[in-house]
C-alpha cells in the first residue's frame, strides 16, 4: 500500500515538475522578457516630467518663410533619443495660428547621426506623398527638418532626408536631397 | 504671293490621283461610322458597326476588299483565308489564330443576321499578319492605310502671342510643308500622299486670334483662313524625333512696326555669324517647364495644373524669344511627359545652350501667399565637401599629343555660373517690376536640383502661387502670361547687352579669359557623369562658390 502511495506521490511530483518546467516557467519568462523589450523606449528611461526646452519651427505668416517657437519636449538621454524626441515634436499635428511644413500624417522611423555630425531622418512615405508640391513649400519643410535638429543639438551639423529607408532625390522636385543640408537660419524669419 | 519653296514631289500620275483623291475627300464626312481606306488605287469607306464603344467591321466586307475566301465550317468556326494562309476565329471567343500563332482580339466575332462581324482591330492585329501590303490601321481617326502610301498624321496647335500669334503644324512622320499665301490664305502643301487630319483641325481660337479656321479642302493640303489683320508671316520647319514641325509665326499688322523696333537684327540661328560682327553672347536658350507626365506639380483649388501652366508659357516664351530675338529656343518637354531632372539639365548642356529659364508655380500651406520669385543655385559648402570630388585632366589627342581638357563635375556644374545667374536673376526680378506681381522675397537662392547641372547661367522663375486663388485665375491669363514673357525678353536683351560689354563678372575668370560666348560650354570644357569624377577640381569649385545662404 505504501510503496503505491509512494508510486502516486511520484508521479504526481513529476506531474508537477512537469507543469512548472513546460508551462508556468515559459509563461513567465516570456512576461520577464516582454516587460523588458517595453522598457528600451525612448521615453521610458527619462524620469518621468523630465523636459527639456527646444525649438521648433512652423510656416510663417508670410508663406515663404519659417518662424520658431520655443516648446517643453521629453528629455532624451543621448543625441540620438533626443533627435527622435525632436523630430516626433515636430511632426506632431499643431493648431492654428500655427501650421506645420510637414504633411500630415508623416510619421518617424528611424533617426541615425553619424561621427560626423550628420543626422539622417528617416520618415514615412507621406512626407513625399502628401506633399502639396511648389518650391516654397518644400524649402519649408525641408528646413523645419535640417534647422530643428541643428538648432537643438549641437552634435547635429547637417540633416539628410530619408524616405522609407532609402535616400531621395527631391521632395517634389525642387530641392536637392541627396546630400545632408547644414543649418540655414536664412529661412527662418 | 509669298511662296517657300519646297521639294516638288508629283508625277503627272500622282496629280491625277491626288485629285481623285481631293474629290473623294471633300465628300468626306459621312455621318454613319465608317473606316476610310487609303491605297493606291484611291479611297473608299467601309462601313462600321457599332457594340456599345467597340467598332466592328464585316467579314463579308473585308472579304471583298481584300480577296479573302470566309468559310464557316460545321462546327462554328470561321476561316479567312489569303493566299494560302489562314485565320481561325471561332464564336464567343476574343481570340484568332493567325498561322497557329494565337492573337487576341477586343471581342470575339458576333453573328448579325447573315453577316459575321469582327472587330476593327482584326485588321491591324490578324490580317495585317497574312496580307502581302502593309495595312497601318489608325484607329483614332479611322483610317486604313494600305501599302507604303506617306500619310502623315497632321496636328495644329495655334499660341496667341498678344496681338501676334504661332501655329505649329506637326507631321509625323516627317512630311516637309510647303506655304504659300494668297491673300487672307495661307495654304500649307505637304509632301505626302494624303493626310490623317482630326476633325476639326483646329478648335475655334476666338474672335481676337489671327487664325481663323483651317481646314481640309484638299487631299495633302490645308487651308488656313486668316483674320484681315495678318502683317506678315514667318514659316520655318525644323525636325523634332520622327516629326516634321512647321512653325509659322503670324504678325498682326499694327503689332509689326513695334516687333521689329525692341531686338536688333541677328543672324538666323544656324548661321555663323558674320565674320566682322561682334559674336553675340547667347546663342541659344534653353527653357525648361516645370513638371510634366505623372508629377503635375501644384494644384489650384480650381484644378489648374503647375505642369500645364509651366508648359503653355513655356510655349508662349519660345514663340516670342524665336520670332523677336531670333534665337534658338529648346524646350525640355515639348508635352505632357515626365522628364527626369538630370535630363533637363542634360538638354541644355548637350546643346550648348547659353542660359537656362526653368518655370514653376510656387505652392505654399499659407493661402495668402502671392508673387513671383527667382532663384539661383545654393551650394552648400558643407554638404559639397561630403560629394566625390572632379578633376581636370590631360588627355590624349589623334595628333599624338595631349590636351587639358577641364572637368566639371556634373552636380556642381552651376558653380562657374553663379555670379553670372545672379546677375540674370537681378535682371529679371528689375523687368517683372511694374508687369508681373512680385513676391515679399522676389529673389532667393536654395539647393535647386534642377539648376545644379546647368552648365550656364541658370534661374528658376517661380510665376507666382497656385495655392492663392485670385493668383491661380491670373496666371492662367493671356494677359498675365504674354506680360511675363516680354519681361523675360526685356531681361534676355540686357543679360546679353551686359555680356557683350563684359560689365558682369569682373571677378570671373572665365568670363575675361574668353572672348567668346562666356556661358557656353567652350571647346575644351566637359561635363563629366557623377560617376566618372576625378580627384582634385573640386575645392577649386568649392573655393570659388559661395555658400548655401540665401
Amino acid at each position: 500500500m505504501s510503496r503505491r502511495a509512494l508510486a502516486i506521490a511520484g508521479t504526481l511530483a513529476v506531474a508537477a515538475a512537469c507543469y512548472v518546467l513546460l508551462i508556468w516557467l515559459p509563461r513567465w519568462t516570456s512576461r520577464a522578457t516582454t516587460g523588458a523589450a517595453a522598457a528600451p523606449s525612448p521615453v521610458a528611461p527619462a524620469p518621468p516630467g523630465r523636459k527639456i526646452k527646444a525649438r521648433l519651427f512652423y510656416v510663417a505668416e508670410d508663406g515663404m518663410r519659417l518662424t520658431s517657437v520655443e516648446r517643453d519636449i521629453a528629455y532624451g538621454d543621448s543625441a540620438v533619443e533626443q533627435a527622435r524626441e525632436i523630430v516626433a515634436a515636430q511632426i506632431a499635428p499643431v493648431v492654428e495660428p500655427l501650421v506645420s511644413a510637414v504633411p500630415p500624417n508623416t510619421t518617424l522611423r528611424a533617426v541615425f547621426i553619424t561621427e560626423g555630425g550628420d543626422a539622417y531622418v528617416d520618415l514615412s512615405r507621406e512626407v513625399v506623398s502628401a506633399h502639396p508640391g511648389g518650391t516654397s513649400n518644400e524649402l519649408l519643410t525641408v528646413y523645419t527638418f535640417v534647422n530643428a535638429l541643428t538648432t537643438n543639438l549641437p552634435a547635429v551639423t547637417a540633416v539628410q532626408m530619408l524616405v522609407e529607408g532609402k535616400e531621395l532625390d527631391t521632395l517634389s522636385g525642387h530641392i536637392d536631397l541627396r546630400r545632408p543640408l547644414a543649418k540655414n537660419l536664412a529661412w527662418v524669419q | 504671293m509669298n511662296v517657300r519653296p519646297l521639294p516638288l514631289f508629283s508625277a503627272a500620275a500622282t496629280v491625277a490621283f491626288l485629285i481623285a483623291l481631293a474629290a473623294a475627300l471633300s465628300s468626306q464626312t459621312a455621318q454613319p461610322p465608317s473606316l476610310t481606306l487609303l491605297s493606291k488605287d484611291g479611297r473608299r469607306a467601309l462601313p462600321l458597326a457599332m457594340a456599345g464603344d467597340q467598332e466592328l467591321v464585316a467579314l463579308d466586307d473585308l472579304a471583298t476588299t481584300f480577296q479573302l475566301a470566309v468559310r464557316e465550317e460545321s462546327l462554328g468556326a470561321l476561316t479567312v483565308s489569303y493566299k494560302g494562309k489562314t485565320i481561325l476565329l471561332t464564336p464567343e471567343q476574343a481570340l484568332a489564330s493567325v498561322s497557329g500563332r494565337l492573337i487576341s482580339l477586343p471581342a470575339p466575332p458576333t453573328r448579325s443576321g447573315r453577316r459575321w462581324l469582327v472587330p476593327v482591330e482584326f485588321i491591324s492585329r490578324a490580317l495585317a499578319l497574312i496580307y502581302d501590303a502593309r495595312l497601318d490601321l489608325r484607329k483614332a481617326s479611322r483610317l486604313l492605310v494600305i501599302g507604303d502610301l506617306r500619310v502623315p498624321r497632321i496636328t495644329v496647335r495655334y499660341d496667341a502671342l498678344g496681338a501676334s500669334g504661332r501655329l505649329t503644324v506637326d507631321a509625323t512622320p516627317r512630311a516637309q510643308g510647303t506655304v504659300t499665301q494668297e491673300g487672307d490664305r495661307l495654304t500649307v502643301r505637304f509632301d505626302a500622299d494624303a493626310l490623317d487630319v482630326p476633325t476639326p483641325p483646329l478648335p475655334f481660337q476666338g474672335l481676337q486670334s489671327l487664325v481663323q479656321s483651317v481646314r481640309v479642302v484638299d487631299p495633302t493640303a490645308l487651308t488656313i483662313d486668316l483674320a484681315p489683320r495678318l502683317g506678315g508671316f514667318r514659316a520655318t520647319s525644323q525636325p523634332v524625333d520622327t516629326t516634321m514641325r512647321l512653325v509659322i509665326d503670324l504678325l498682326a499688322a499694327q503689332a509689326d512696326s513695334a516687333t521689329t523696333q525692341p531686338a536688333p537684327p541677328q543672324p538666323p540661328p544656324d548661321l555663323p555669324p558674320a565674320f566682322a560682327q561682334p559674336a553675340s553672347a547667347i546663342h541659344t536658350i534653353a527653357i525648361d517647364p516645370g513638371h510634366g507626365g505623372d508629377d503635375e506639380g501644384v494644384r489650384s483649388a480650381e484644378g489648374t495644373k503647375e505642369k500645364e501652366l509651366t508648359l503653355a508659357v513655356a510655349r508662349r516664351a519660345k514663340a516670342v524669344i524665336e520670332a523677336r530675338l531670333g534665337l534658338r529656343v529648346l524646350l525640355t518637354r515639348d508635352d505632357d511627359r515626365n522628364v527626369p531632372i538630370d535630363e533637363r539639365a542634360s538638354i541644355a548642356n548637350n546643346n550648348k545652350a547659353d542660359l537656362f529659364i526653368s518655370l514653376h508655380a510656387n505652392g505654399s500651406m499659407r493661402p495668402a501667399t502671392t508673387g513671383a520669385a527667382i532663384f539661383y543655385a545654393a551650394f552648400d559648402r558643407d554638404a559639397a565637401q561630403t560629394a566625390t570630388p572632379g578633376a581636370d585632366g590631360r588627355v590624349p589627342t589623334f595628333s599624338g599629343g595631349s590636351r587639358d581638357i577641364e572637368l566639371v563635375p556634373w552636380d556642381l556644374a552651376q558653380t562657374r555660373h553663379l555670379e553670372r545667374s545672379a546677375a540674370f536673376a537681378d535682371l529679371v526680378e528689375q523687368q517683372f517690376h511694374d508687369r508681373v506681381p512680385l513676391s515679399a522675397h522676389p529673389i532667393d537662392r536654395a539647393p535647386l536640383r534642377v539648376l545644379e547641372s546647368a552648365n550656364m547661367p541658370a534661374v528658376l522663375v517661380e510665376i507666382g502661387y497656385l495655392t492663392n486663388p485670385d493668383q491661380a485665375r491670373l496666371l492662367t491669363g493671356d494677359a498675365f502670361q504674354n506680360a511675363l514673357v516680354l519681361a523675360l525678353l526685356d531681361a534676355i536683351l540686357k543679360f546679353r547687352d551686359t555680356l557683350t560689354t563684359k560689365s558682369v563678372s569682373e571677378n570671373d575668370e572665365h568670363a575675361l579669359s574668353r572672348p567668346a560666348p562666356p556661358a557656353r560650354n567652350g571647346p575644351n570644357t566637359q561635363v563629366v557623369p557623377r560617376e566618372a569624377r576625378l580627384p582634385g577640381a573640386r575645392e577649386a569649385l568649392l573655393g570659388r562658390a559661395p555658400g548655401g545662404t540665401p
